[in-house]
C-alpha cells in the first residue's frame, strides 16, 4: 500500500464530522456525540446518523445533568457531589480519535487540535501511540533499575524517585509519524488527522543528571538503553549526552500523576526528541558504549531516502507550525472578521517567528504570540483577518532560534524523496472556498 | 577502643558541640541524596537487550527446520503461512522486498531492510507472539529466528542459530543505514 492509499484509508470525516465554528460560538454537541466512546472512528461514523434526539448521556470525561431552562431559578449541584474529582462540562465533546484501526493495540489516537484552547493539552486529550496497549502498573511495585557502565547499579522505587530533587518544565511531544499522510499530497481532512500526534504538557520529575550521580555514571559519552514495562517491552538507545543535557524521568503531568496512557508511573522525557524515544512505563536504563540497535531504531523510526539508504537516530523534531482555525472541514459562516490561530513548535529551541499568508504564500505577515515562547514548547500564534468572502489559501510557516525555517512540501520532497515516512514538517495549507468551506490543499 | 582513639573521639565530640550553632546557621549542601538500593548481577536476570555483538544471548539454539513448526504454531496466524503479513491485523510481512528500497515502492522486511540479525532474536523474545509476548523458550526463539532468516535466503536451510552463530549472520541491508545527517 502506498503512503497515499494508507492515508486515504485512515482518514475519516465528511460533512457529519464538520467541526464548524458557526459565528465563533461554541458548538452544541449533537446526540450522537454522546455515543462516541473513543473507539474506532468507523464506529462513530456508523452511528452518526442513527441518533438525533437530545443527549441523555455525557461525552467521555463528562457527567450528564438535566439542563434547567433558567439556572438562576433552581439550586445548583451541592459541593462534593462529583466525589471530589471534577469533570469537564457535558457540552464539551472533543475526543481523541483513532485513524488507523487495523490493530488497536499497536496504534495511535490523535489530539483534537482544532478544539484546543491556549497552549496546554488536557491530559485526557494528549495523543497516544502504544505498541501493545496500555499496561496497568501498581506504583508500589514498580521500580527503575539503572545498570551497565555505572559504579553502583541500583534499583529505585517510586518513593526513592519522588524523594530526589525535581524540576517542572513545559514541553511538547510529537510522534515522528505525525503528518506522514501529507508527504506526497494533501490527504487528511481535519487538522486532528493531519497534525494531531502533537501535544503539550507541563512535566515534573527528576533530571537524569541527578540519577547519574546516584549510580556513578562512568562516562559522559556512550548510549543508554531505555526500556518500558509494557507488553511491547519498548526499547530505544539514547545518547548519554542528551540524557545529561535535559532528560527528565517524569512522574507528573499537568499537576497530577502522569496518565496511564502517558507512562504511569514513570516515563522518560527527552525534550525535542521524536515521541517514541520518550519511553513510557520506564523500568530500566542500561548504560553502554554503543547503541543496542533495537527494532524501533532500525526497522521503524528510520527515514528511507531515495537512494535506498536510511537515516538512523533521527532524534530532534524540526520546527513546524499549523493553522488550527480555520482548518479542514470547518465552514466560515460568512465574510467578516476572524482570528486565524494555530500552533508552532521546534525540537531545537524556542520558536522565534511565525508568519501567516492568506493568499497562498504570495504575501506573509508576522503573527503575534498568545504565550511567551519557551524552549522546546508549542506557542499559540494568531493573526486578525478580515475575510472578504473570496477564495483564500491560508498558510503558516515558523522559524526557531537556531535560524531554521519550516520548509514547503516541495523542499522536503526534493531533499528527502517520497519514502521517508517519518519527520514530515512541511508547510500546511488550507483552502477557503467562497461558501466558507475549508479543505486541505496544495498551496 | 584504644586509649588514643578514645581521646580522639572525645575531642571530636567537643569540637562538634562547639561548632553546633554555626553548623545549623550555615548548612552544608547535601552532596548526594544516596537513594536507591544497590543491586547485583543476579537482580538483573529477568532483563535483556541484545546488541549487535551478541552480548547477553542466552544458551540454546535452533535450526530452520525446528523453527518451521514453531512458526506455524505461534506466528503464522498473524504473519501468514508464507510470511507475507496480514495488513488487516497490522502484522507486517517478514520476508520479501529485497532490492526494492531504492524504488518508488520500497518493501521493508527483515530480509530487505533489517541491518542486524541480533535485533530479530531480541524483538521476538521481547514482543512476540504479539498476543502472548515472552511466552516462547529460548530454543523456540532461536528456531523461529533461523526459520525467518532461511525463508529470506539470508542463511542456509540447515544452519544452526545460537549465541555464537547469530551475531555473524550478514544481513543483506547491513550497510543500508547512515546516522542522521541533518545540519543545524
Ligand atoms: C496476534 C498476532 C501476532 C502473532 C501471533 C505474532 N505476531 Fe509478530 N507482529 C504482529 C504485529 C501486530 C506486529 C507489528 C507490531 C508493531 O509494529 O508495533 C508484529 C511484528 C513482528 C515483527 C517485526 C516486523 C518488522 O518488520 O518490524 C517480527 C519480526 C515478528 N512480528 C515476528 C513474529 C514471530 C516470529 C511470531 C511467532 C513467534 C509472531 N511475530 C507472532 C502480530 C503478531
Amino acid at each position: 500500500m502506498t503512503v497515499i492509499e494508507m492515508a486515504k484509508r485512515n482518514s475519516t470525516g465528511g460533512p457529519d464530522e464538520c467541526p464548524c465554528r458557526e459565528g465563533m460560538f461554541p458548538r452544541i454537541p449533537q446526540g450522537r456525540r454522546a455515543l462516541l466512546l473513543g473507539g474506532g472512528s468507523t464506529v462513530a461514523a456508523g452511528l452518526a446518523n442513527a441518533v438525533t434526539a437530545a443527549p441523555t448521556s455525557a461525552p467521555p470525561g463528562a457527567v450528564w445533568y438535566e439542563t434547567p431552562p433558567d439556572p438562576t431559578k433552581v439550586q445548583g449541584r451541592p459541593v462534593g457531589s462529583d466525589g471530589g474529582y471534577g469533570t469537564r462540562s457535558q457540552f464539551e465533546s472533543a475526543v481523541r480519535r483513532v485513524y488507523s484501526p487495523a490493530n488497536l493495540y499497536t496504534s495511535g489516537s490523535l489530539t483534537p487540535l482544532a478544539d484546543m484552547i491556549g497552549n496546554t493539552t488536557p491530559s485526557g486529550l494528549h495523543y497516544e501511540r502504544h505498541h501493545n496497549g496500555v499496561p496497568t502498573i501498581d506504583p508500589t511495585r514498580h521500580t527503575l533499575v539503572v545498570h551497565g557502565e555505572v559504579r553502583t547499579p541500583k534499583r529505585f522505587t517510586m518513593t526513592d524517585i519522588r524523594r530526589l530533587p525535581s524540576v517542572t518544565r513545559r514541553h511538547f511531544l510529537e510522534c515522528s509519524g505525525n503528518t506522514y499522510p501529507e508527504w506526497l499530497a494533501p490527504t487528511g481532512k481535519t487538522v486532528q488527522s493531519t497534525h494531531g500526534l502533537l501535544s503539550t504538557s507541563e512535566w515534573t520529575g527528576v533530571q537524569f543528571s541527578v540519577l547519574a550521580r546516584e549510580v556513578g555514571l562512568k562516562f559522559e559519552g556512550g548510549w543508554v538503553l531505555a526500556e518500558g514495562a509494557d507488553s511491547a517491552v519498548m526499547t530505544r538507545s539514547i545518547p548519554v549526552e542528551k540524557l545529561m543535557r535535559d532528560a527528565i524521568l517524569a512522574y507528573g503531568q499537568n499537576g497530577e500523576a502522569i496518565r496511564p496512557e502517558q507512562g504511569y508511573p514513570l516515563r522518560l522525557l527527552l525534550p525535542g526528541f521524536e515521541g517514541n524515544t520518550n519511553i513510557k512505563w520506564l523500568r530500566r536504563l542500561e548504560v553502554s558504549d554503543k547503541p543496542f540497535m533495537t527494532r524501533e531504531e532500525t526497522s521503524k523510526y528510520s527515514d528511507l531516502m531515495p537512494d535506498g539508504k536510511a537515516w538512523q537516530f533521527v532524534f530532534e523534531m524540526d520546527a513546524k507550525s499549523v493553522i488550527t482555525f480555520p482548518s479542514g472541514e470547518m465552514r466560515l459562516p460568512g465574510a467578516g472578521y476572524y482570528e486565524i490561530t494555530g500552533l508552532a513548535w521546534s525540537g531545537r529551541g524556542r520558536v522565534s517567528k511565525v508568519e501567516v499568508s492568506t493568499d497562498g504564500g504570495a504575501n506573509w505577515t508576522a503573527a503575534s504570540f498568545d504565550n511567551s515562547p519557551e524552549p522546546i514548547c508549542t506557542v499559540r500564534f494568531r493573526l486578525p483577518w478580515m475575510w472578504n468572502g473570496q477564495k483564500a489559501v491560508l498558510l503558516s510557516r515558523c522559524a526557531d532560534e537556531t535560524g531554521y525555517v519550516q520548509p514547503s512540501r516541495e523542499q522536503l520532497l526534493a531533499a528527502r524523496g517520497a519514502n521517508a515516512y517519518y519527520h514530515y514538517n512541511g508547510i500546511q495549507s488550507w483552502y477557503v472556498a467562497p461558501d466558507g468551506r475549508i479543505t486541505n490543499v496544495a498551496a | 577502643m584504644s586509649p588514643l582513639r578514645f581521646v580522639y573521639s572525645f575531642l571530636l565530640v567537643l569540637v562538634t558541640l562547639a561548632r553546633g550553632a554555626s553548623v545549623r546557621a550555615d548548612p552544608q549542601p547535601i552532596a548526594l541524596p544516596d537513594l536507591g538500593q544497590a543491586i547485583t548481577e543476579g537482580d538483573l536476570a529477568g532483563y535483556f537487550a541484545i546488541p549487535p555483538s551478541g552480548a547477553g544471548l542466552p544458551p540454546g539454539g535452533g535450526t530452520p527446520a525446528q523453527g518451521e513448526l514453531a512458526y506455524a504454531n505461534h506466528c503464522a496466524a498473524c504473519h501468514g503461512d508464507k510470511m507475507q503479513g496480514m495488513p488487516a491485523l497490522g502484522a507486517p510481512a517478514l520476508t520479501g522486498g529485497r532490492g526494492s528500497l531504492a524504488t518508488g515502492k520500497p518493501i521493508k522486511t527483515v530480509e530487505s531492510y533489517w541491518p542486524y540479525p541480533t535485533t530479530l532474536f531480541d524483538y521476538i523474545k521481547r514482543a512476540m507472539p504479539f498476543d502472548a509476548p515472552g511466552s516462547l523458550t529460548n530454543d523456540e526463539v532461536y528456531a523461529v529466528t533461523a526459520y525467518i532468516l532461511a525463508s529470506g535466503r539470508v542463511i542456509e536451510s540447515s544452519e544452526l542459530i545460537d549465541a555464537s552463530t547469530l551475531p555473524k549472520v550478514a544481513m543483506p541491508n547491513r550497510d543500508g543505514f547512515i546516522p542522521d545527517p541533518r545540519q543545524h
